[in-house]
């Protein structure tokens, strides 16, 4: 049977989703998340950056910092990715463009966030010389 | 239905005729709406600065070393100084927008006031932070 129906009149009638609101609450999540972390994290820097080797991989050693460490990178990574997704949206328009920085921040985020994950589990495990 | 579409301005349509013709009059809410991303993208260097930290560590002690004292360099210190600004920034203005979602602090005179109020914490935080680390000589 034919049908007469406009595109906007299909759309409307298959309904939304469902699941639009996904993307917006996993941004809100990861931002409150982040707000203790990342207040834990600067106070952690500061006492990094007095101490040697040592001090790191035994700081690191510690089953609540390694915790907090990897939970602060999962997140902080997810975080920014969700972050420059819309920043990439919104100012650019040009397709094989957007599509290419669309993907290289995916990317980008997946490599550097699970690499920096894989380096404090193997210190935190005892993998460091 | 051919016809091919237009090229029409975006919206919001801030600049026209010249690089300094705006069309709206500078507001210190504009300031602290593109100050939110631009710290965003910032703390994005930052945060891969920090991952290249942790991949360092698992390197091993020289390496550590290495990468330890391009931090603390005067350029690595000057980075870290805008990134502690960044991150202050970043959170006040991210608690600001967690208000906004919850359908609070639209007034003019409120927006206003709560952008001083987060530049202002930016400041101080950051301040306050460098001055512990200098007293605990991490710096």
């Amino acid at each position: 049977m034919a049908d007469f129906r406009t595109p906007l009149g299909r759309a409307r009638g298959l309904g939304s989703a469902k699941h639009g609101a996904g993307h917006w609450i996993s941004e809100r999540l990861s931002a409150i998340a982040l707000i203790p972390l990342v207040l834990w994290a600067v106070f952690g820097v500061i006492r990094l950056a007095g101490g040697d080797y040592d001090a790191a991989v035994a700081w690191v050693g510690q089953p609540l910092n390694a915790v907090l460490i990897v939970l602060l990178i999962a997140i902080a990574f997810w975080h920014m990715h969700s972050g420059m997704r819309v920043i990439v949206e919104d100012y650019i328009h040009k397709m094989p463009t957007k599509v290419g920085l669309l993907v290289a921040n995916l990317f980008v985020c997946a490599l550097v966030g699970a690499l920096a994950i894989f380096s404090i589990l193997k210190v935190a495990l005892g993998g460091a010389q | 239905m051919t016809e091919t579409p237009r090229e029409r301005p975006l919206s919001p349509h801030l600049v026209s005729g010249g690089p300094f013709a705006l069309h709206w009059r500078w507001h210190i809410t504009m300031f602290s709406s593109i100050a939110h991303r631009a710290t965003g993208v910032a703390l994005y260097v930052g945060a891969l600065i920090l991952a290249g930290w942790a991949i360092a560590l698992a390197a091993g002690p020289e390496v550590y070393a290495n990468y330890k004292a391009l931090l603390g360099s005067p350029l690595g210190k000057l980075v870290f100084f805008g990134l502690t600004v960044s991150v202050f920034y970043h959170l006040a203005s991210g608690v600001r927008h967690l208000f906004w979602d919850a359908g609070e602090g639209f007034e003019v005179k409120t927006a206003n006031l709560n952008s001083v109020i987060v530049i202002a914490f930016a400041i101080a935080a950051t301040l306050a932070v460098w001055v512990i680390a200098a007293m605990s000589g991490a710096i």
